[in-house]
């Protein structure tokens, strides 16, 4: 009885819960699990980006290198960015552990803007080179620079788009077991992709501007 | 009576996350040392005081560090809980096969790259 009214909210929104109550908990520590573990597979795709930035970062067919086009102040800005959206994820993280719900919001407005920073400050990197002559097509360095920084850059696209989802989901459904579960895995993947971050300033425009 | 029993459910799971989960405290300590490692080493390259070598393997390290005050505080990996030992052991499991992947491929590339120069 306990359990059941303490899961009341969920019946509606998935059946399969009912006769699972009993290990309600456990399945969304299995969920957050199964999550970590999509993450490190999603580890092994970037670790082969980087490996082959690593082996064609000096191809440069007689144009452009790191040194040309980096731009470290920038690149700081952009971290910044992405270093910041961290903590405030955390915040909205503990938020909604705490049940309260525009905080929790408030929080993840502050964290997409940042995230929407990045991106557009990424996109106008790009559009930069394109625009100079520097496209993805210029060389191998060009081409794998372009692959590894823009892959970054894809996932955090898609975790602003579930991030936003999310924000509905809060609005309309408020901060159930659940929506809290889904909230944690999309910490888990927005802190993951700031940690990728640090291996891409490092290996590619710190080294890249040496 | 359910309603009083839901309460000491989420109390009982706010207490579990608090453990598993970090508060604003160890949030605030990851985000200052993940300032610090990482306005050094753009400090460091942006000023070109140091050596090449020296400047190479500061800034790996640092790196190396920030991504585990990463791991750490904001990921919240530990050996202490059962899920933390779970994530962690996938972790390591993962980071070996990127030190595989990643430093493999450059030590077999550039060692052909040199035999073919020389």
């Amino acid at each position: 009885m306990s359990t059941l009214s303490a899961t009341q909210g969920h019946v509606n929104l998935e059946p399969h819960s009912v006769s699972h109550t009993h290990e309600h908990h456990d399945t969304s520590g299995d969920t957050i699990f199964g999550f970590w573990l999509y993450l490190m597979t999603d580890c092994l795709l970037f670790a082969s980006f980087f490996a082959t930035y690593a082996v064609l970062y000096m191809n440069t067919a007689g144009g452009v290198s790191g040194k040309d086009i980096f731009e470290l102040d920038f690149v700081a800005l952009e971290t910044a960015a992405l270093l910041i959206s961290s903590i405030t994820f955390g915040f909205a993280m503990i938020a909604a552990q705490g049940q309260k719900k525009s905080l929790t919001l408030g929080w993840l407005a502050v964290t997409f803007c940042l995230g929407a920073v990045f991106i557009g400050m990424e996109i106008y990197e790009f559009h930069h080179l394109i625009v100079h002559g520097n496209g993805p097509q210029q060389s191998a360095f060009l081409t794998s620079f372009f692959s590894l920084v823009g892959l970054h850059g894809l996932h955090v696209t898609a975790g602003l788009i579930w991030m936003s989802i999310m924000m509905i989901e809060v609005i309309k459904r408020g901060l159930g077991k659940q929506t809290v579960t889904r909230l944690s895995c999309l910490s888990l993947f927005w802190h993951f992709l700031d940690i990728v971050w640090i291996c891409v300033f490092t290996v590619v425009y710190l080294m890249g501007a040496m | 009576m359910s309603h009083s029993e839901t309460h000491a459910l989420a109390q009982m799971q706010s207490q579990h996350h608090d453990q598993s989960h970090g508060s604003v405290k160890t949030y605030l300590i990851g985000f200052v040392l993940s300032v610090i490692l990482t306005a050094i080493p753009f400090w460091m390259v942006m000023e070109g005081d140091f050596s090449k070598v020296t400047t190479l393997w500061s800034i790996v390290t640092f790196a190396i560090v920030q991504i585990w005050v990463h791991l750490k505080y904001f990921l919240h990996l530990n050996f202490t809980t059962d899920e933390g030992k779970a994530n962690t052991f996938t972790f390591l499991f993962s980071a070996l096969i990127i030190v595989m992947v990643v430093g493999l491929s450059v030590w077999i590339i550039y060692e052909s790259n040199a035999m073919m120069m020389y």
